[in-house]
């Protein structure tokens, strides 16, 4: 019973209701409530159980967060935030709510009825599925999959097909541009997210997410500056987050690739995109920031601290939303091939030369660094992180000049503007 | 296999969450590059022209107001001008001054109400715009103070001003002169070197001096292509020549010159408002001309150096109380008209940046 | 390029975190307004009106309706018509002040408030049983007078129709020819 070890609030449980004879090693000879072939029964309830207290627990922290940021941005811009519903405005997301569940769906007449339908399920499906494997605190996790970032990566990814199709199926011309916008970055910016992560793969040996929460003897944002720094920026893309959110920018395309939806449908894009964030910055603090370590540990449970960082990273995305301007869809496509996967296949290289010349072979576990050892890749890193950034600045230029118009299309005047830069 | 695309027709429609006002434009893109613009504007027209006929020149300072109304001060003065010249009137130095402080902190608040919504535009979201806010709103408190209200103004009246400035005006203008530059130097360290507003903004729809010259363009836009005229030092009205100031100009015509020549401005203007404020005697501040004039048979055209550009008003005046044609050649209109032109070859995204640079006001376009 | 120009941003946004926010929260604080603030009630002294229709002439938009009978007073006593009807339609008044401009007997003022919002279009007319019964506190726009003797309308008394005048402080706006009856006589304030 592999998945009986390592969470004590299942074990508990399912031996409550299934301990028997036959799993007497787990579950310390205890008798549970139901006979002994309906085993299957008890692991339904429990898994059923702890995974609605999971996703609602997580809802309700996504709520928050939408309470949270628009408070925030508001103090960033001399404002106070929403404050009327409830105290200090605390009920304004249960008002959102009310309100986008009792909104008239109206359906365009053009839309194609299934494509329509289903990308809300897809986007929010993604998010709930992350959680899966994320360790939340000293032996708190739903799944201690061996290939756990590769899990978290390829459900990202299905981010791509629900856009997409929301943006097709709407039969909007805004909406198509922003479905395409969409595919391009979002694929654009997978590619350097995934090699930054390789860099935290070479130091710690493992895809699993906790095994690589417990190998940072020093958190990997010391040790990966770069790696960290690309990761964030990646998934700002991948979030559509400011500066990379081209894809609802509000003053071009009134939405993007969810014009169309409203009601519930809305509600489940609304809620996809601030629980995504709440995601990735729990994705972010188990593999760069240290996950749920922290010190004080008896006094502070190891929850309180993934927390605290969840929210810290949270807090930073509302920073740079509330500052940043938007990167035209040109250049963001610039910006990932041009400067973030180039400094990521330095990382790669330098952190590799790094753990081959100072690391020990040791047995079953690959080449391990020592503590001094790793200091030294401390420095050397954060060199290299700010060299890359540097040097790559320079020589990469994001502007573009106007392109002629292509001949054979028509158009109404024959003269093509010159451009004198 | 041969590759066919066609362009397609976009209508950036009158209601939308950018264009300054209500402003529709017919777009033809080629995936994201645009080939054709077509502006269509006059969904905002309230036929202040034909109205003005009916109306005695002291009402239809309240009908200049209206017409670029984030910058109402400036109206009031071109039209003031205009009928002074029409009737003969000379307004007295305190009532010039007075004009020249108004019309200056009306210069501020349209160029930041300008530069807001041009970050808005941008993405950076409503950050920028609400800071500007909070200083124009200083600004609004103080022309409370001079004159009631806080938008649509009618402060002026032909002959000068129509009340003097109450006692708590000069501390609370002192107040606002002090902490207004270091507000300045926060909008310069939050903006100018952003990297995203300069590679957004930098080489992006530029506009030569010779086309801005061919299709009369004035005032920024203009002076951010090269050409250093300003109406204030080429042809003096009001006491502008006894001040002293500096006219930014800037060199290439793009977005990033048109957006930063605002910021600037904005310290010349603050330097104006000094300078008048030592300057000013006390005095009468409105000539002794009755309510209701009437100008003798003739035409005049009276311009100053508005927020957007050259803000003119030709009357023709038949000797009775209203008169006989009002015409006001607005800037933004003029403008507006080169947008075509800087944009083919651009891309969507330039395309609500570019708007917002030329600082189009529909209120004046369509009046 | 270099990445500065972002940071300084950030650290923009943050000194700006800390400041206090600029908002007024409206129905618990107001923002103070200046004494000459074009408020929307007007304040109409009935002992000084004429009934000249000077105020009806001048509006813009002629949305002032008088409609008036000689009455019997000769002119020793102070010539002027009685009033049959006064409505001002402040729905579509744009206060601009004209009026309060053209009355040459200081018995029209504008009022200082703002939250005259009704919840019918027919409400919005005042006519002259409201204007006669309100409460005078008048802006003191265009009224030196009113300025002269630091008059607020939020803060002060109700203002009576002797103070309001141009006689109660010696002191012109307009610079006219002078004549004899521009010799004030300093009245004492009420």
């Amino acid at each position: 019973m592999a998945f009986l070890e390592g969470n004590a609030l299942f074990r508990n449980l399912y031996c409550l209701l299934a301990g028997n004879p036959g799993n007497a090693a787990s579950c310390s000879g205890r008798d549970g409530l139901l006979p002994f072939d309906w085993e299957w029964l008890a692991f339904a309830i429990v898994a059923g159980l702890i995974a609605l207290a999971l996703i609602n627990l997580f809802l309700l922290f996504a709520m928050f967060y939408t309470y949270m940021e628009r408070r925030l941005l508001g103090r960033f811009q001399g404002r106070i935030g929403p404050n009327r519903t409830g105290p200090v405005g605390l009920l304004q997301p249960v008002a959102d709510a009310i309100k986008l569940l009792t909104k008239e769906s109206i359906i365009p007449n053009g839309v194609d009825k299934l494509l329509y339908n289903v990308p809300p399920v897809i986007m929010i499906a993604v998010v709930f599925l992350t959680l899966a494997v994320l360790p939340f605190g000293r032996n708190t996790f739903i799944a201690n999959v061996n290939v756990g970032v590769l899990y978290i990566i390829a459900i990202t990814s299905v981010n791509v097909l629900a856009v997409f199709m929301a943006g097709m199926a709407s039969g909007n011309r805004y909406a198509t541009i922003s479905a395409i916008r969409g595919v391009a970055q979002l694929i654009s910016y997978e590619v350097p997210m995934v090699l930054s992560i390789v860099g935290v793969l070479i130091l710690v040996g493992s895809l699993s997410l906790v095994d690589i929460v417990e190998g940072q003897r020093i958190p990997f944002i010391l040790l990966q500056p770069l790696g960290f720094f690309i990761f964030v920026v990646g998934a700002s893309a991948e979030m559509n987050r400011p500066p990379f959110d081209q894809l609802e920018a509000e003053s071009e395309i009134v939405s993007g690739y969810h014009t169309e939806y409203g009601g519930m449908k809305f509600a489940f894009f609304y809620l996809a995109e601030y629980s995504a964030v709440l995601t990735t910055s729990g994705v972010i603090a188990t593999l760069f920031l240290g996950g749920w370590k922290g010190p004080l540990e008896p006094w502070i449970p190891s929850h309180l601290w993934f927390l605290v960082k969840v929210f810290a990273l949270a807090f930073v995305f509302i920073w740079v939303r509330a500052t940043l301007p938007r990167v035209r869809i040109d250049q963001t496509m610039a910006f990932a091939w041009k400067f973030l996967l180039p400094l990521s296949l330095i990382n790669i290289f330098v952190t590799a030369a790094e753990v081959l010349l100072l690391g020990q072979a040791t047995e079953g576990q690959g080449l391990v660094v020592s503590t001094g050892g790793l200091w030294l890749m401390v420095a050397i890193n954060i060199v290299v992180a700010f060299g890359g950034v540097l040097a790559f600045s320079r020589m990469v230029s994001l502007r573009t000049t106007a392109l002629p118009v292509r001949a054979g299309v028509p158009q109404a005047s024959p003269q093509v503007s010159e451009v004198a830069s | 296999m041969p590759f066919r695309s066609e362009p397609v027709t976009v209508n950036v429609g009158p209601q939308h969450p950018s264009t300054h006002g209500v402003l529709r434009l017919r777009i033809t893109f080629d995936g994201e590059v645009i080939l054709d613009m077509e502006p269509v504007f006059g969904y905002l027209h309230r036929g202040s022209e034909k109205l003005a006929e009916e109306r005695t020149y002291t009402q239809i300072i309240t009908l200049t107001d209206r017409m670029d109304y984030v910058a109402s001060m400036t109206n009031n003065q071109a039209y003031v001008i205009a009928a002074e010249k029409l009737a003969g009137v000379r307004p007295p130095e305190r009532a010039m001054y007075l004009r020249v402080i108004a019309a200056e902190l009306q210069r501020i608040a349209s160029h930041l109400v300008a530069i807001g919504f041009l970050l808005n535009d941008l993405g950076a979201f409503a950050t920028p715009l609400m800071y500007c806010f909070r200083e124009r709103e200083k600004i609004l408190d103080l022309f409370e103070m001079l004159c009631g209200a806080r938008i649509t103004l009618s402060y002026m009246r032909v002959g000068g001003v129509f009340q003097d400035a109450p006692e708590d005006f000069w501390p609370a203008l002192r107040g606002f002169l002090h902490e207004m530059p270091h507000y300045l130097d926060e909008y310069e360290q939050f903006l100018s070197e952003n990297e995203i507003l300069v590679t957004r903004t930098k080489g992006v729809s530029i506009l030569t001096v010779d086309h801005a010259l061919n299709a009369s363009v004035t005032g920024p836009v203009l002076r951010a292509s090269g050409l250093p005229w300003d109406l204030r030092k080429v042809d003096p009205y009001e006491v502008y020549d006894r001040v002293q100031f500096d006219v930014p100009v800037g060199k290439v015509g793009d977005n990033y010159d048109r957006f930063k020549i605002r910021l600037d401005e904005m310290r010349q203007c603050l330097r104006i408002v000094e300078q008048c404020v030592d300057q000013i005697e006390p005095g009468p501040v409105r000539a002794a001309a009755p309510n209701l004039i009437r100008p003798p048979v003739g035409d005049a055209y009276g311009r100053i150096e508005g927020p957007k550009g050259e803000l003119g008003f030709y009357l023709v005046s038949d000797g009775s109380i209203a008169p006989y044609r009002f015409k006001a050649r607005s800037p933004s209109l003029i403008n507006l008209t080169v947008l075509r032109d800087i944009l083919i070859g651009w891309k969507l995204a330039d395309m609500i940046v570019t708007l917002g640079s030329i600082d189009i006001n529909m209120g004046e376009v369509d009046r | 390029m270099n990445g500065m120009g972002i940071i300084n941003g950030l650290i923009v946004t943050m000194k700006n975190f800390f400041r206090k926010p600029f908002t007024v929260s409206y129905p618990e604080q107001r923002l103070a307004q200046h004494p000459r603030f074009r408020g929307q009630e007007f304040t109409w002294y009935e002992e000084r009106c004429t009934a000249c229709a000077s105020c009806a002439k001048f509006c813009p938009l002629g949305i002032i309706r008088i409609v008036t009978h000689p009455s019997e007073k000769t002119p020793t006593e102070g010539d002027s018509y009685a009033i049959d009807a006064f409505d001002i339609d402040i729905g579509r008044c744009m206060y601009c002040g004209l009026c309060v401009e053209a009355c040459p007997y200081d018995a029209l003022f504008m009022g200082s408030g703002f939250e005259e919002a009704k919840y019918r279009r027919g409400d919005l007319v005042i006519d002259v049983d409201r204007l006669r019964r309100a409460e005078k506190r008048p802006s003191t726009w265009y009224r030196p007078q009113l300025e002269a003797q630091r008059y607020d309308p939020r803060k002060g008394e109700p203002m009576t129709w002797k103070g309001a005048g141009r006689e109660a402080v010696a002191f012109h706006p307009i610079q006219r020819p002078a004549r004899e009856d521009a010799q004030a006589k300093p009245e004492a304030k009420p």
